[in-house]
């Protein structure tokens, strides 16, 4: 029995709709962004095996580009955080729900 | 064979953590999660002969995305446990009934467009090693990876003016002076 792509798309299918019950389900902005992270790396999967099955290298390049766009979405989120933890001393995002600041 | 008993230790793994991400009340214990999908998904890209995705993998989510992510858990307090109690009734089962449903979606239209017929159109030895991919990279995704520079830098110049922003809005000045100032 040879893993064939479909298993990886079969794996990462779940894992982005497990990334995406975190979002939905958890209070905690971190843990929030973690499902997000969690959600660009299920799409990186299918990228890679995409680039494998297809014998095309730009998969591999499309996967880079969202590890650049993730790293970048990163460290804006977590400064956000901090920011908002200073002013407000809570991660929970059901305690910022106010607008205003 | 060794490939398949690898994929799925690994595809055990990679759920695992992500479940253990989901479920786990201390911020850490659901980093550590995402950690050991994180490197699962490394091993997926050797499987999958991308070793400079593979490479890039290790070093940058779990190493430095997953160091700035405990840094960050350890700054605002890691001994507050989550209070998993929901304020809209019904949400867990809705979310848990929504996810089934994403992944059955996905699953669906995916098995029926191109997963099962796509025939190799492209080079069948193709490898991603450093020297494949860099030429790619620099051959015809030049600009796209010149934007990603300025994506970069615009991320970085951001965060320090964040860091900037505390209880008494966006303070500029260095906090000695400011000090001084006010007093």
């Amino acid at each position: 029995m040879t893993v064939t792509v479909a298993w990886y798309m079969t794996l990462a299918a779940g894992l982005f709709s497990m990334g995406a019950a975190g979002v939905l389900l958890r209070r905690n902005a971190l843990v929030m962004f973690m499902s997000v992270e969690l959600m660009l790396n299920s799409v990186n999967l299918t990228f890679v095996a995409a680039a494998r099955e297809l014998g095309l290298v730009e998969g591999q390049v499309a996967a880079l580009f969202v590890m650049v766009v993730a790293a970048a979405e990163v460290t804006i989120g977590l400064a956000i955080l901090v920011a908002v933890f200073r002013r407000r001393a809570t991660a929970n995002v059901d305690e910022l729900s106010a607008l205003k600041g | 064979m060794v490939e398949t008993v690898v994929f799925v230790v690994f595809a055990i793994a990679a759920v695992v953590g992500a479940v253990a991400m989901l479920a786990a009340r201390n911020p850490v214990f659901s980093a550590m999660g995402l950690l050991l999908t994180m490197f699962s998904m490394a091993v997926f890209y050797l499987l999958l002969d991308a070793q400079f995705v593979a490479a890039v993998q290790v070093i940058i989510y779990a190493g430095a995305v997953m160091t700035l992510f405990l840094f960050v858990i350890m700054l605002i307090g890691v001994d507050r446990r989550e209070d998993l109690g929901e304020q809209i009734p019904f949400q867990r089962p809705v979310t848990f009934v929504l996810a089934a449903g994403l992944f059955a979606v996905i699953v669906a239209a995916g098995s029926s467009a191109w997963v099962t017929g796509s025939a190799a159109f492209g080079d069948p030895n193709m490898n991603g090693t450093i020297e494949s991919v860099g030429r790619e990279l620099f051959g015809g995704w030049m600009i796209p990876f010149l934007a990603t520079v300025f994506l970069l830098t615009i991320a970085a110049v951001g965060t320090v003016a964040l860091a900037q922003f505390g209880p008494g809005g966006l303070r500029l000045a260095p906090r000695g002076e400011d000090e001084e100032s006010e007093a």
